[in-house]
Protein backbone atom coordinates (compact mmCIF):
# COMPACT_ATOMS: atom_id res chain seq x y z
CA UNK A 1 0.00 0.00 0.00
CA UNK A 2 1.10 3.52 -0.71
CA UNK A 3 1.88 5.40 2.51
CA UNK A 4 3.00 8.68 1.01
CA UNK A 5 2.30 10.02 -2.44
CA UNK A 6 3.61 13.32 -3.69
CA UNK A 7 2.13 14.67 -6.90
CA UNK A 8 3.81 17.40 -8.97
CA UNK A 9 5.01 19.28 -5.90
CA UNK A 10 6.55 22.73 -6.48
CA UNK A 11 7.68 25.50 -4.19
CA UNK A 12 8.84 28.92 -5.36
CA UNK A 13 10.29 31.50 -2.99
CA UNK A 14 9.78 34.59 -5.12
CA UNK A 15 11.90 33.86 -8.18
CA UNK A 16 13.79 30.99 -6.58
CA UNK A 17 12.45 27.63 -7.67
CA UNK A 18 13.34 25.61 -4.58
CA UNK A 19 11.39 22.52 -5.63
CA UNK A 20 10.05 21.82 -9.13
CA UNK A 21 7.63 19.11 -10.12
CA UNK A 22 8.70 16.62 -7.46
CA UNK A 23 6.98 13.23 -7.51
CA UNK A 24 7.26 10.39 -5.07
CA UNK A 25 5.33 7.26 -4.29
CA UNK A 26 6.39 5.54 -1.11
CA UNK A 27 5.25 1.97 -0.46
CA UNK A 28 4.70 0.65 3.02
CA UNK A 29 7.77 -0.73 4.79
CA UNK A 30 10.31 0.75 2.38
CA UNK A 31 13.25 2.99 3.10
CA UNK A 32 13.76 5.61 0.43
CA UNK A 33 16.25 8.44 0.28
CA UNK A 34 16.36 11.88 -1.24
CA UNK A 35 19.90 12.96 -2.01
CA UNK A 36 21.46 15.91 -3.76
CA UNK A 37 24.06 18.64 -3.29
CA UNK A 38 23.65 21.31 -0.62
CA UNK A 39 20.82 23.71 -1.40
CA UNK A 40 19.14 21.28 -3.77
CA UNK A 41 15.81 21.59 -1.96
CA UNK A 42 15.77 18.38 0.07
CA UNK A 43 14.84 19.89 3.40
CA UNK A 44 12.30 22.11 1.65
CA UNK A 45 10.54 18.93 0.52
CA UNK A 46 10.34 17.77 4.15
CA UNK A 47 9.04 21.17 5.20
CA UNK A 48 6.39 20.97 2.48
CA UNK A 49 5.32 17.48 3.54
CA UNK A 50 5.01 18.57 7.16
CA UNK A 51 3.18 21.77 6.30
CA UNK A 52 5.78 24.20 7.63
CA UNK A 53 5.64 25.90 4.22
CA UNK A 54 2.57 25.91 2.00
CA UNK A 55 3.32 24.43 -1.41
CA UNK A 56 3.03 26.55 -4.55
CA UNK A 57 1.70 23.69 -6.64
CA UNK A 58 0.98 20.02 -6.30
CA UNK A 59 -0.60 17.79 -3.75
CA UNK A 60 0.56 15.42 -1.02
CA UNK A 61 -1.36 12.31 0.09
CA UNK A 62 -0.90 10.33 3.29
CA UNK A 63 -2.54 6.90 3.14
CA UNK A 64 -4.69 8.19 0.30
CA UNK A 65 -5.92 11.36 2.09
CA UNK A 66 -4.76 14.74 0.91
CA UNK A 67 -2.74 16.55 3.60
CA UNK A 68 -1.94 19.64 1.53
CA UNK A 69 -2.88 22.88 3.21
CA UNK A 70 -3.34 21.36 6.66
CA UNK A 71 -1.63 22.88 9.66
CA UNK A 72 1.59 21.17 10.79
CA UNK A 73 0.19 19.71 14.00
CA UNK A 74 -2.71 18.12 12.11
CA UNK A 75 -0.39 16.56 9.54
CA UNK A 76 1.84 15.22 12.30
CA UNK A 77 -1.14 13.66 14.06
CA UNK A 78 -1.89 11.58 10.95
CA UNK A 79 1.05 9.28 11.55
CA UNK A 80 4.01 11.30 10.26
CA UNK A 81 7.00 12.05 12.47
CA UNK A 82 10.22 13.82 11.63
CA UNK A 83 13.66 14.79 12.84
CA UNK A 84 15.52 17.96 11.98
CA UNK A 85 18.77 18.64 10.19
CA UNK A 86 19.69 21.36 12.72
CA UNK A 87 18.70 19.49 15.87
CA UNK A 88 15.60 20.92 17.53
CA UNK A 89 15.31 19.36 20.94
CA UNK A 90 13.52 20.89 23.91
CA UNK A 91 16.93 21.66 25.24
CA UNK A 92 16.07 22.80 28.76
CA UNK A 93 14.21 19.55 29.37
CA UNK A 94 15.62 16.29 30.59
CA UNK A 95 16.18 13.56 28.02
CA UNK A 96 13.16 11.56 29.15
CA UNK A 97 10.90 14.63 29.22
CA UNK A 98 11.72 15.26 25.56
CA UNK A 99 10.27 11.86 24.72
CA UNK A 100 7.43 12.06 27.26
CA UNK A 101 6.30 15.38 25.74
CA UNK A 102 5.87 13.71 22.36
CA UNK A 103 3.56 11.09 23.90
CA UNK A 104 0.96 13.76 24.64
CA UNK A 105 -1.50 12.61 22.00
CA UNK A 106 -1.53 9.09 23.42
CA UNK A 107 -2.86 10.31 26.74
CA UNK A 108 -6.40 11.54 27.11
CA UNK A 109 -6.70 13.32 30.43
CA UNK A 110 -8.19 16.80 30.17
CA UNK A 111 -6.82 20.27 30.87
CA UNK A 112 -8.87 20.30 34.05
CA UNK A 113 -7.08 17.14 35.17
CA UNK A 114 -3.91 19.11 34.49
CA UNK A 115 -4.50 21.17 37.63
CA UNK A 116 -6.06 18.59 39.93
CA UNK A 117 -5.06 14.97 40.59
CA UNK A 118 -7.06 12.17 38.99
CA UNK A 119 -6.77 8.40 38.70
CA UNK A 120 -6.75 8.60 34.94
CA UNK A 121 -3.91 11.13 34.91
CA UNK A 122 -1.87 9.00 37.30
CA UNK A 123 -2.34 5.94 35.13
CA UNK A 124 -1.55 7.64 31.87
CA UNK A 125 1.49 9.48 33.23
CA UNK A 126 2.91 6.22 34.58
CA UNK A 127 2.43 4.64 31.17
CA UNK A 128 3.95 7.62 29.32
CA UNK A 129 7.13 7.49 31.39
CA UNK A 130 7.37 3.70 31.13
CA UNK A 131 6.96 3.87 27.35
CA UNK A 132 9.46 6.76 27.12
CA UNK A 133 12.02 4.71 28.99
CA UNK A 134 11.42 1.84 26.59
CA UNK A 135 12.08 4.10 23.58
CA UNK A 136 15.22 5.49 25.23
CA UNK A 137 16.36 1.94 25.70
CA UNK A 138 15.94 1.28 21.98
CA UNK A 139 18.07 4.28 21.03
CA UNK A 140 20.53 3.38 23.78
CA UNK A 141 20.06 6.50 25.92
CA UNK A 142 18.30 4.94 28.92
CA UNK A 143 21.26 5.52 31.21
CA UNK A 144 21.20 9.26 30.51
CA UNK A 145 17.43 9.67 30.87
CA UNK A 146 17.57 12.30 33.58
CA UNK A 147 20.35 14.43 32.18
CA UNK A 148 19.61 17.78 30.61
CA UNK A 149 19.23 17.11 26.89
CA UNK A 150 21.42 20.06 25.83
CA UNK A 151 24.36 18.41 27.62
CA UNK A 152 24.27 15.33 25.40
CA UNK A 153 26.91 14.90 22.70
CA UNK A 154 25.81 15.57 19.13
CA UNK A 155 25.31 11.97 18.04
CA UNK A 156 23.23 11.24 21.15
CA UNK A 157 21.06 14.28 20.46
CA UNK A 158 20.30 12.91 17.01
CA UNK A 159 19.28 9.58 18.47
CA UNK A 160 17.14 11.38 21.04
CA UNK A 161 15.34 13.16 18.21
CA UNK A 162 14.59 9.78 16.66
CA UNK A 163 13.23 8.53 19.99
CA UNK A 164 11.07 11.63 20.29
CA UNK A 165 9.73 11.08 16.77
CA UNK A 166 8.94 7.43 17.58
CA UNK A 167 6.86 8.57 20.55
CA UNK A 168 4.28 9.83 18.07
CA UNK A 169 3.78 6.18 17.04
CA UNK A 170 4.13 7.12 13.38
CA UNK A 171 3.70 5.02 10.29
CA UNK A 172 5.96 7.30 8.25
CA UNK A 173 9.25 8.61 9.60
CA UNK A 174 11.09 11.49 7.92
CA UNK A 175 14.77 11.60 8.84
CA UNK A 176 16.64 14.77 7.89
CA UNK A 177 20.36 13.97 7.77
CA UNK A 178 20.37 11.61 10.74
CA UNK A 179 24.06 10.82 10.33
CA UNK A 180 25.29 14.41 10.00
CA UNK A 181 28.30 14.99 12.21
CA UNK A 182 28.72 11.31 13.06
CA UNK A 183 31.93 9.36 12.72
CA UNK A 184 31.96 6.12 10.64
CA UNK A 185 31.42 3.93 13.69
CA UNK A 186 28.47 6.00 14.87
CA UNK A 187 26.90 5.98 11.42
CA UNK A 188 27.21 2.19 11.32
CA UNK A 189 25.31 2.01 14.60
CA UNK A 190 22.77 4.45 13.23
CA UNK A 191 22.15 2.23 10.21
CA UNK A 192 21.46 -0.71 12.47
CA UNK A 193 19.18 1.44 14.60
CA UNK A 194 17.17 2.64 11.59
CA UNK A 195 16.71 -0.90 10.26
CA UNK A 196 15.85 -2.09 13.74
CA UNK A 197 13.12 0.51 14.34
CA UNK A 198 11.74 -0.02 10.84
CA UNK A 199 11.18 -3.71 11.57
CA UNK A 200 10.07 -3.23 15.15
CA UNK A 201 7.49 -0.50 14.49
CA UNK A 202 6.55 -1.35 10.88
CA UNK A 203 7.78 2.02 9.71
CA UNK A 204 8.09 3.47 6.28
CA UNK A 205 11.10 5.76 6.16
CA UNK A 206 12.01 8.69 3.95
CA UNK A 207 15.49 9.95 4.53
CA UNK A 208 17.75 12.80 3.50
CA UNK A 209 21.42 12.04 3.88
CA UNK A 210 24.86 13.05 2.68
CA UNK A 211 26.79 10.04 4.00
CA UNK A 212 26.77 7.87 0.87
CA UNK A 213 27.61 4.78 2.85
CA UNK A 214 24.45 5.25 4.93
CA UNK A 215 22.29 6.08 1.91
CA UNK A 216 23.50 3.14 -0.18
CA UNK A 217 23.38 0.74 2.75
CA UNK A 218 19.85 1.59 3.83
CA UNK A 219 17.79 2.68 0.87
CA UNK A 220 15.63 0.54 -1.36
CA UNK A 221 15.18 3.45 -3.73
CA UNK A 222 16.85 6.83 -4.21
CA UNK A 223 15.70 10.11 -5.71
CA UNK A 224 18.42 12.57 -6.68
CA UNK A 225 17.56 16.25 -6.93
CA UNK A 226 19.60 19.26 -7.94
CA UNK A 227 18.41 22.87 -7.99
CA UNK A 228 14.92 21.66 -7.13
CA UNK A 229 14.68 19.32 -10.12
CA UNK A 230 14.63 15.55 -9.99
CA UNK A 231 17.62 14.48 -12.07
CA UNK A 232 17.64 10.76 -11.40
CA UNK A 233 15.85 8.00 -9.54
CA UNK A 234 16.28 4.29 -9.06
CA UNK A 235 17.95 1.65 -6.95
CA UNK A 236 21.28 2.57 -5.30
CA UNK A 237 23.21 0.81 -8.09
CA UNK A 238 21.32 2.59 -10.88
CA UNK A 239 21.77 6.00 -9.29
CA UNK A 240 25.46 5.50 -8.59
CA UNK A 241 26.21 4.88 -12.22
CA UNK A 242 24.01 7.67 -13.61
CA UNK A 243 26.27 10.23 -15.37
CA UNK A 244 23.87 13.08 -14.46
CA UNK A 245 24.29 12.31 -10.76
CA UNK A 246 28.06 12.23 -11.03
CA UNK A 247 27.93 15.55 -12.84
CA UNK A 248 25.73 17.13 -10.15
CA UNK A 249 28.03 16.02 -7.38
CA UNK A 250 31.41 16.46 -9.00
CA UNK A 251 30.73 18.98 -11.77
CA UNK A 252 31.35 18.67 -15.50
CA UNK A 253 34.78 18.49 -17.02
CA UNK A 254 35.80 15.49 -14.93
CA UNK A 255 36.81 12.28 -16.52
CA UNK B 1 -1.11 40.11 64.14
CA UNK B 2 -0.85 43.81 63.44
CA UNK B 3 -2.85 45.37 60.66
CA UNK B 4 0.47 46.24 59.01
CA UNK B 5 1.70 42.63 58.96
CA UNK B 6 -1.71 41.49 57.72
CA UNK B 7 -1.46 44.00 54.91
CA UNK B 8 1.89 42.63 53.80
CA UNK B 9 0.50 39.09 53.83
CA UNK B 10 -2.43 40.29 51.73
CA UNK B 11 -0.11 41.88 49.20
CA UNK B 12 2.19 38.85 49.03
CA UNK B 13 -0.77 36.58 48.33
CA UNK B 14 -2.24 38.91 45.72
CA UNK B 15 1.09 39.36 43.96
CA UNK B 16 1.69 35.62 44.09
CA UNK B 17 -1.60 34.87 42.34
CA UNK B 18 -0.85 37.30 39.55
CA UNK B 19 2.79 36.21 39.21
CA UNK B 20 1.76 32.54 39.00
CA UNK B 21 -0.37 33.27 35.96
CA UNK B 22 2.44 35.23 34.38
CA UNK B 23 4.90 32.49 35.23
CA UNK B 24 2.82 29.99 33.27
CA UNK B 25 2.45 32.31 30.29
CA UNK B 26 5.90 33.90 30.22
CA UNK B 27 8.13 31.45 32.07
CA UNK B 28 6.68 28.19 30.80
CA UNK B 29 4.99 29.02 27.50
CA UNK B 30 7.56 31.65 26.52
CA UNK B 31 5.26 34.54 25.70
CA UNK B 32 6.08 37.84 27.37
CA UNK B 33 3.12 39.77 28.70
CA UNK B 34 3.89 43.39 29.52
CA UNK B 35 0.27 44.22 30.25
CA UNK B 36 -0.52 42.13 33.30
CA UNK B 37 -1.86 45.22 35.09
CA UNK B 38 -4.54 45.62 32.41
CA UNK B 39 -5.95 42.19 33.23
CA UNK B 40 -5.76 42.95 36.93
CA UNK B 41 -7.62 46.20 36.31
CA UNK B 42 -10.43 44.35 34.56
CA UNK B 43 -10.78 42.01 37.54
CA UNK B 44 -10.62 44.87 40.05
CA UNK B 45 -13.20 47.05 38.31
CA UNK B 46 -15.65 44.23 37.58
CA UNK B 47 -15.48 42.86 41.10
CA UNK B 48 -15.37 46.25 42.83
CA UNK B 49 -18.30 47.71 40.90
CA UNK B 50 -20.43 44.59 41.31
CA UNK B 51 -19.85 44.60 45.06
CA UNK B 52 -20.31 48.32 45.52
CA UNK B 53 -23.16 49.22 43.17
CA UNK B 54 -25.09 45.94 42.96
CA UNK B 55 -24.34 44.69 46.49
CA UNK B 56 -23.09 41.37 45.15
CA UNK B 57 -21.47 39.30 47.94
CA UNK B 58 -17.69 39.60 47.82
CA UNK B 59 -16.89 35.93 47.03
CA UNK B 60 -19.21 36.02 44.03
CA UNK B 61 -17.97 39.40 42.80
CA UNK B 62 -14.38 38.15 43.06
CA UNK B 63 -15.25 35.10 40.96
CA UNK B 64 -16.88 37.41 38.39
CA UNK B 65 -13.71 39.54 38.35
CA UNK B 66 -11.62 36.43 37.80
CA UNK B 67 -13.82 35.23 34.94
CA UNK B 68 -13.75 38.70 33.39
CA UNK B 69 -9.96 38.60 33.37
CA UNK B 70 -10.05 35.20 31.69
CA UNK B 71 -12.73 36.10 29.16
CA UNK B 72 -11.08 39.35 28.05
CA UNK B 73 -7.93 37.38 27.23
CA UNK B 74 -9.80 35.42 24.54
CA UNK B 75 -10.42 38.32 22.10
CA UNK B 76 -6.90 39.64 22.83
CA UNK B 77 -5.27 36.25 22.32
CA UNK B 78 -7.10 35.12 19.19
CA UNK B 79 -5.49 37.65 16.83
CA UNK B 80 -2.16 38.13 18.66
CA UNK B 81 -1.05 34.65 19.73
CA UNK B 82 -0.59 33.62 16.11
CA UNK B 83 2.11 36.28 15.92
CA UNK B 84 5.66 35.96 17.10
CA UNK B 85 6.33 36.64 20.76
CA UNK B 86 7.54 40.23 20.31
CA UNK B 87 4.34 41.35 18.65
CA UNK B 88 2.33 39.66 21.34
CA UNK B 89 4.28 41.55 24.03
CA UNK B 90 3.54 44.87 22.31
CA UNK B 91 -0.14 43.95 21.95
CA UNK B 92 -0.48 43.21 25.67
CA UNK B 93 1.23 46.50 26.50
CA UNK B 94 -1.21 48.31 24.23
CA UNK B 95 -4.13 46.48 25.78
CA UNK B 96 -3.25 47.46 29.33
CA UNK B 97 -2.77 51.10 28.35
CA UNK B 98 -6.12 51.02 26.57
CA UNK B 99 -7.79 49.65 29.69
CA UNK B 100 -6.20 52.38 31.80
CA UNK B 101 -7.29 55.14 29.42
CA UNK B 102 -10.84 53.82 29.18
CA UNK B 103 -11.07 53.71 32.96
CA UNK B 104 -9.71 57.26 33.18
CA UNK B 105 -12.10 58.68 30.61
CA UNK B 106 -15.38 56.91 31.30
CA UNK B 107 -16.02 59.26 34.24
CA UNK B 108 -19.71 58.54 34.59
CA UNK B 109 -19.10 54.82 34.76
CA UNK B 110 -15.73 54.18 36.39
CA UNK B 111 -15.28 57.44 38.25
CA UNK B 112 -12.49 58.54 35.95
CA UNK B 113 -9.03 59.28 37.28
CA UNK B 114 -10.33 59.65 40.84
CA UNK B 115 -11.43 56.04 40.80
CA UNK B 116 -14.07 54.31 42.91
CA UNK B 117 -13.91 54.72 46.68
CA UNK B 118 -15.78 52.70 49.27
CA UNK B 119 -15.45 49.22 47.82
CA UNK B 120 -16.56 46.60 50.37
CA UNK B 121 -13.31 45.31 51.78
CA UNK B 122 -11.95 42.00 52.99
CA UNK B 123 -10.45 42.15 56.48
CA UNK B 124 -9.30 38.58 56.97
CA UNK B 125 -6.15 37.57 55.06
CA UNK B 126 -6.49 33.83 55.73
CA UNK B 127 -8.87 32.98 52.83
CA UNK B 128 -6.68 35.00 50.48
CA UNK B 129 -3.54 33.15 51.59
CA UNK B 130 -5.43 29.90 51.14
CA UNK B 131 -6.50 30.84 47.61
CA UNK B 132 -2.94 31.86 46.71
CA UNK B 133 -1.50 28.57 47.94
CA UNK B 134 -4.20 26.67 46.05
CA UNK B 135 -3.25 28.55 42.87
CA UNK B 136 0.40 27.71 43.52
CA UNK B 137 -0.52 24.03 43.77
CA UNK B 138 -2.64 24.16 40.60
CA UNK B 139 0.07 25.76 38.47
CA UNK B 140 2.83 23.64 40.00
CA UNK B 141 0.81 20.54 39.14
CA UNK B 142 -0.18 21.82 35.70
CA UNK B 143 3.36 22.35 34.45
CA UNK B 144 4.24 18.69 35.04
CA UNK B 145 1.14 17.44 33.23
CA UNK B 146 1.08 16.57 29.53
CA UNK B 147 -0.46 19.99 28.94
CA UNK B 148 2.31 21.71 30.87
CA UNK B 149 4.96 19.77 28.96
CA UNK B 150 3.35 20.98 25.74
CA UNK B 151 3.68 24.58 26.98
CA UNK B 152 7.37 24.05 27.73
CA UNK B 153 7.83 22.51 24.28
CA UNK B 154 6.38 25.69 22.74
CA UNK B 155 8.79 27.81 24.76
CA UNK B 156 11.79 25.70 23.80
CA UNK B 157 11.09 25.35 20.08
CA UNK B 158 7.76 26.13 18.51
CA UNK B 159 8.47 24.33 15.22
CA UNK B 160 9.59 21.20 17.01
CA UNK B 161 6.48 21.44 19.18
CA UNK B 162 4.26 21.54 16.10
CA UNK B 163 6.17 18.66 14.59
CA UNK B 164 5.22 16.42 17.50
CA UNK B 165 1.58 17.24 16.77
CA UNK B 166 1.06 19.89 19.43
CA UNK B 167 -1.65 22.40 18.56
CA UNK B 168 0.58 25.26 19.67
CA UNK B 169 -2.06 27.96 19.24
CA UNK B 170 -4.48 26.10 21.48
CA UNK B 171 -1.92 25.69 24.25
CA UNK B 172 -0.88 29.33 24.02
CA UNK B 173 -4.54 30.30 24.34
CA UNK B 174 -4.97 28.05 27.38
CA UNK B 175 -1.93 29.57 29.08
CA UNK B 176 -3.13 33.06 28.25
CA UNK B 177 -6.61 32.26 29.53
CA UNK B 178 -5.32 30.85 32.81
CA UNK B 179 -3.07 33.90 33.15
CA UNK B 180 -6.11 36.12 32.57
CA UNK B 181 -8.10 34.26 35.24
CA UNK B 182 -5.35 34.59 37.80
CA UNK B 183 -4.67 38.26 36.97
CA UNK B 184 -8.39 39.00 37.23
CA UNK B 185 -8.52 37.20 40.57
CA UNK B 186 -5.49 39.08 41.87
CA UNK B 187 -6.89 42.42 40.71
CA UNK B 188 -10.28 41.75 42.29
CA UNK B 189 -8.68 40.83 45.61
CA UNK B 190 -6.47 43.90 45.46
CA UNK B 191 -9.50 46.15 45.02
CA UNK B 192 -11.28 44.58 47.96
CA UNK B 193 -8.18 44.76 50.11
CA UNK B 194 -7.39 48.43 49.44
CA UNK B 195 -11.07 49.44 49.49
CA UNK B 196 -10.80 51.72 46.51
CA UNK B 197 -9.53 51.48 42.97
CA UNK B 198 -8.20 54.02 40.50
CA UNK B 199 -6.67 53.67 37.04
CA UNK B 200 -3.15 54.68 38.13
CA UNK B 201 -2.93 51.58 40.35
CA UNK B 202 -2.86 49.49 37.17
CA UNK B 203 -0.33 51.27 35.00
CA UNK B 204 2.90 50.18 33.39
CA UNK B 205 4.79 50.16 36.73
CA UNK B 206 2.46 47.42 38.01
CA UNK B 207 2.98 45.30 34.88
CA UNK B 208 6.72 45.79 35.16
CA UNK B 209 6.66 44.78 38.81
CA UNK B 210 4.92 41.53 37.85
CA UNK B 211 7.40 40.74 35.06
CA UNK B 212 10.32 41.51 37.39
CA UNK B 213 8.92 39.08 39.94
CA UNK B 214 8.69 36.29 37.35
CA UNK B 215 12.24 36.82 36.09
CA UNK B 216 13.68 37.44 39.56
CA UNK B 217 12.37 34.19 40.99
CA UNK B 218 13.41 32.06 38.04
CA UNK B 219 11.51 31.92 34.77
CA UNK B 220 11.46 28.14 34.68
CA UNK B 221 10.17 27.57 38.17
CA UNK B 222 6.77 27.93 39.78
CA UNK B 223 8.42 27.91 43.18
CA UNK B 224 10.52 30.86 42.03
CA UNK B 225 7.29 32.84 41.69
CA UNK B 226 6.45 31.96 45.29
CA UNK B 227 9.84 33.11 46.57
CA UNK B 228 9.99 36.29 44.57
CA UNK B 229 6.42 37.26 45.51
CA UNK B 230 7.40 36.98 49.16
CA UNK B 231 10.80 38.68 48.82
CA UNK B 232 9.96 41.47 46.42
CA UNK B 233 6.76 42.37 48.24
CA UNK B 234 8.48 42.58 51.64
CA UNK B 235 11.66 44.20 50.36
CA UNK B 236 10.21 47.72 49.79
CA UNK B 237 8.74 47.55 53.28
CA UNK B 238 12.08 46.62 54.80
CA UNK B 239 13.66 49.47 52.86
CA UNK B 240 11.32 52.09 54.30
CA UNK B 241 14.25 53.35 56.36
CA UNK B 242 15.94 54.41 53.11
CA UNK B 243 13.04 56.84 52.51
CA UNK B 244 13.28 58.48 49.08
CA UNK B 245 16.08 56.13 48.03
CA UNK B 246 13.83 53.14 48.54
CA UNK B 247 13.06 52.41 44.92
CA UNK B 248 16.63 53.08 43.87
CA UNK B 249 17.87 50.49 46.33
CA UNK B 250 15.10 48.13 45.21
CA UNK B 251 16.08 48.51 41.55
CA UNK B 252 19.75 48.12 42.41
CA UNK B 253 19.13 44.89 44.28
CA UNK B 254 17.08 43.49 41.41
CA UNK B 255 19.87 44.33 38.95
CA UNK B 256 22.43 42.78 41.28
CA UNK B 257 20.52 39.49 41.44
CA UNK B 258 20.07 39.45 37.68
CA UNK B 259 23.80 39.93 37.12
CA UNK B 260 24.80 37.33 39.69
CA UNK B 261 22.07 34.80 38.89
CA UNK B 262 20.71 35.36 35.37
CA UNK B 263 18.62 32.19 35.63
CA UNK B 264 16.76 33.75 38.58
CA UNK B 265 16.79 33.12 42.29
CA UNK B 266 16.03 29.39 42.17
CA UNK B 267 16.76 28.61 38.51
CA UNK B 268 14.54 25.70 37.53
CA UNK B 269 14.43 24.18 41.01
CA UNK B 270 10.99 23.23 42.29
CA UNK B 271 9.71 22.56 45.76
CA UNK B 272 9.09 18.81 46.08
CA UNK B 273 6.71 17.31 48.60
CA UNK B 274 7.75 13.61 48.66
CA UNK B 275 5.22 12.64 51.35
CA UNK B 276 2.40 14.01 49.20
CA UNK B 277 3.62 12.01 46.19
CA UNK B 278 3.99 8.87 48.28
CA UNK B 279 0.52 9.35 49.70
CA UNK B 280 -0.87 9.74 46.17
CA UNK B 281 1.06 6.64 45.02
CA UNK B 282 -0.42 4.68 47.91
CA UNK B 283 -3.97 5.79 47.13
CA UNK B 284 -3.53 4.84 43.48
CA UNK B 285 -2.05 1.41 44.17
CA UNK B 286 -4.91 0.80 46.55
CA UNK B 287 -7.91 2.25 44.75
CA UNK B 288 -7.01 2.92 41.10
CA UNK B 289 -8.57 -0.23 39.70
CA UNK B 290 -7.56 0.26 36.07
CA UNK B 291 -3.93 0.84 37.04
CA UNK B 292 -3.31 -2.91 37.24
CA UNK B 293 -4.43 -3.40 33.66
CA UNK B 294 -1.77 -0.93 32.50
CA UNK B 295 1.23 -2.28 34.36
Amino acid sequence: MEVLKIDHLSKFFGGVKAVQDFNLSLEEGRIEAIIGPNGAGKTTIFNLITGIYPSTEGEIFMNGDSISGLETYKIMSKGIARTFQNIRLFSENSVIDNVATAFHQHASYSVFEGIIPSFRRYREEKRIYADSMELLDIVDLADRAHENSKNLPYGHQRRLEIARALALKPTLLLLDEPAAGMNPEESQQLMHLIKDIRDRFNLTILLIEHHMEVVMGLSDYIVVIDFGKTISKGTPEEVQSDPLVIEAYLGVGGE
Amino acid sequence: MSIYAQGIIFLISINLISVLGLSLLTGFTGYFNFGQAGFMAIGAYVSGMLAKFLNVPIPISVICGMLAGGLISIPIGLPTLKLKGDYFAIATLGFSEAVRLVNENLEGFTGGARGIPGIPSIRNPIPVVFIALLCYFFIRYYVVSRHGRNCIAIREDEIAAQSIAINTFRYKMISFFINGLLAGLAGALLGHYVGFIQPSMFGIPKSTEMIIMVIFGGMHSVTGALFSAILLTTLPELLRAAAVWRLVVYGGLVILIMVLRPQGLVGSWELQLPFLNKFWDWINVRFNKKLREVS
